[in-house]
């Protein structure tokens, strides 16, 4: 199969699952214990009231019309009203897409860094103190709560020693490097933690084949044959792992923003949930969703790219 | 008589090399990262069994004369909160409920993930696309994200995070499962079995169950360590167990305002929640090692 024909049935999946996706949010509002409209009413929620707000919110319509109005929207970017801010649901969330993709980018890029050298790192050093060292350190990252990690780089690198603003975002693109860095560093080193297993193993392994042999027969020095055949090797499967891990980072990067102040869409879905907003919580669960779905296709065809060996079936 | 004299006497027969202490671990079917595990494990265990002889002070007794103690005072050796509150006990009694979150949130997910896993492995046919397609639109979520919608709906509290968990966490059990009884669906003791005309269900709970079920069993320890972290992330942001409840997420959300002068309301909670991480992983990686 080519690599059209496969990104035309990859689509066609893409449509399906978008489908299961939409089906998932709908039948969690309405097929969940809790009424949404006694939820968001509290403690006012009386009987009248509560029948009153399920008038306004369509609750009371069959099923598949509310299903039929829920996607037909979706398609036309239309996501309902905000309860609390009055304001169009997709405006809202839209503005802040951007503010966490690039958040996320950002950690990516630096994790990309640091995966790299400690993952080669631990490689060339197999079994030795500095390959130890790394796999305990880098242990002990993974099962850090990130929120709390953040927390610590606030106290010590903010608020100690002030090298870094202690939250926000800037309002110049060199001011959004800055202030974002604490943030993006804290999710980089828990996605690098991930990585860096993994390419290590992969390092190790690729270290003894046939052609890396040849490579060092003739004489290449060590550093050539680990950087230029080796690495370009041993990388692939890495990043499959970074495709499968960014739900994690999305969701971690949700999290972070609460964490920084950062005025993402993490922001807005917690806020949203303090106050009961469920049609931002819908939408933001949507779109975080829709760019998981974008990102693992995007790594699916990178692989032709990455090694031209790859052909799909 | 010396012992030179008696040297000569001995059979000359070199002594049994003595096993070191790794091999002996590894005779009880015990490696130096699982038993550190376990070790780590049981002392936090024993801790939250036996919290009210380990803390002097009742948990959530306020006693706001005594707010903002620091560590290693004199009467509080981790110091107290914002609300004179006693962090030690805090702590301790806090690893009761953060175990039982790790506990019961990886539970529903491994039974039900297993057996889902086995049925859709060993009948396949539509069953199986049918639950391949629902794992890819599960997996499209970000399984916080996720958790966080569900909750939103649900509200907050302990027995909702125990449901949103569990609706989102089965898969990885499941997938596991089914592709061990996918390599097992055709093996002989599988096909033994239904020639002596063993029910579908005998086979997979009494055959191939107990064959398929040991990498799920090594993944439960991941699994705790995602529910422990998730579990306090989600009372971070207030979505989980109430105050005055004592939680280690909840305590570093509080600590969060006084960072300034009460650095150690946030820093101590994090601390035992990465120890309890640190004990789960090592158990996890160990286990995983001796396969």
């Amino acid at each position: 199969m080519g690599r059209a024909s496969y990104i035309r049935k990859r689509l066609f999946l893409m449509v399906f699952v978008l489908f299961g996706v939409t089906i998932l949010i709908f039948s969690m509002v309405h097929f969940l214990p809790g009424d949404p409209a006694a939820v968001l009413l509290g403690e006012r929620a009386t009987v009248e009231n509560t029948a009153i707000l399920r008038e306004q919110l369509g609750l009371n319509r069959p099923l598949f019309e509310q299903y039929w109005l829920f996607v037909s929207g979706l398609v036309r970017g239309q996501m309902g009203t905000s309860l609390v801010f009055k304001q169009p649901v997709n405006e809202l969330v839209l503005s802040r897409v951007p503010i966490s993709i690039g958040l996320a980018v950002y950690a990516m890029g630096i994790a990309a860094v640091v995966t790299l050298v400690f993952g080669l790192l631990a490689a060339v050093n197999k079994g030795r103190w500095l390959d130890q060292l790394i796999r305990i350190v880098f242990m002990f990252v993974l099962t850090t709560p990130s929120f709390w990690f953040g927390i610590l780089l606030i106290l010590v690198l903010a608020l100690g020693l002030k090298w870094f603003p202690v939250a926000g975002f800037g309002a110049t693109f060199q001011e959004h490097i800055w202030y974002l860095f604490l943030p993006a560093i804290t999710l980089a080193l828990q996605l690098s933690a991930v990585l860096i297993r993994n390419l290590r193993s992969q390092v190790i392994h690729t270290m003894g084949s046939d052609f890396a042999r040849t490579a060092r027969a003739k004489g290449l020095p060590e550093r050539l044959v680990l950087l230029r055949h080796v690495l370009r090797n041993a990388v692939l499967s890495t990043v499959t792992i970074f495709g499968l891990q960014f739900g994690f980072l999305m969701g971690g990067t949700l999290v972070i923003e609460t964490v920084f102040a950062v005025p993402g869409m993490g922001q807005l879905l917690f806020t949203s949930i303090t106050s009961r907003d469920y049609p931002v919580v819908q939408a933001i669960t949507v779109v975080s969703a829709v760019l998981v779905i974008i990102v693992n296709l995007i790594v699916d065809i990178s692989y032709s790219f990455l090694d031209p060996r790859v052909t799909y079936e | 008589m010396s012992e030179d004299a008696l040297s000569g006497l001995r059979p000359n027969v070199a002594p049994l090399p003595r096993l070191g202490f790794t091999m002996q671990l590894q005779k009880v079917g015990l490696n130096a990262t699982l038993l550190s595990g376990l070790v780590l494990l049981g002392i936090v265990m024993v801790a939250a069994a036996a919290a009210p002889l380990l803390t002097p002070y009742d948990p959530i007794a306020q006693s706001l004369g005594d707010a903002f103690q620091p560590p290693f005072s004199p009467d509080h050796v981790l110091g107290t909160d914002n609300f004179g509150r006693d962090i030690w006990s805090r702590i301790v009694y806090s690893a009761r409920l953060d175990l039982q979150i790790a506990l019961i949130s990886v539970l529903f997910p491994f039974v039900f993930g297993g057996l889902v896993g086995i049925a859709t492995g060993y009948v396949g046919g539509r069953l199986e696309t049918l639950f391949m397609r629902i794992v890819d639109v599960l997996m499209a979520f970000p399984f916080f994200v996720l958790v966080v919608a569900i909750m939103s709906i649900l509200g907050p509290g302990l027995i909702n995070l125990y449901i949103a968990v569990g609706i989102v966490g089965w898969v990885p059990y499941a997938r596991l499962t089914r592709g061990e009884t996918m390599a097992a669906r055709n093996l002989e003791y599988v096909q033994a079995a239904r020639t002596i005309g063993c029910t579908t269900t005998r086979i997979m709970l009494r055959h191939i169950l107990p064959n398929v079920i040991a990498p799920a069993m090594v993944y439960v320890f991941t699994g705790m360590v995602l529910a422990i972290v998730t579990g306090a992330t989600l009372s971070f942001l207030g979505l989980g167990p109430q105050p005055p409840t004592p939680e280690w997420g909840a305590m570093i959300a509080a600590g969060r305002q006084f960072l300034m002068n009460g650095w150690w309301m946030t820093a101590l909670p994090g601390v035992a929640l990465l120890i309890v991480g640190v004990a789960l992983s090592l158990i996890g990686d160990g286990l995983a090692d001796r396969r």
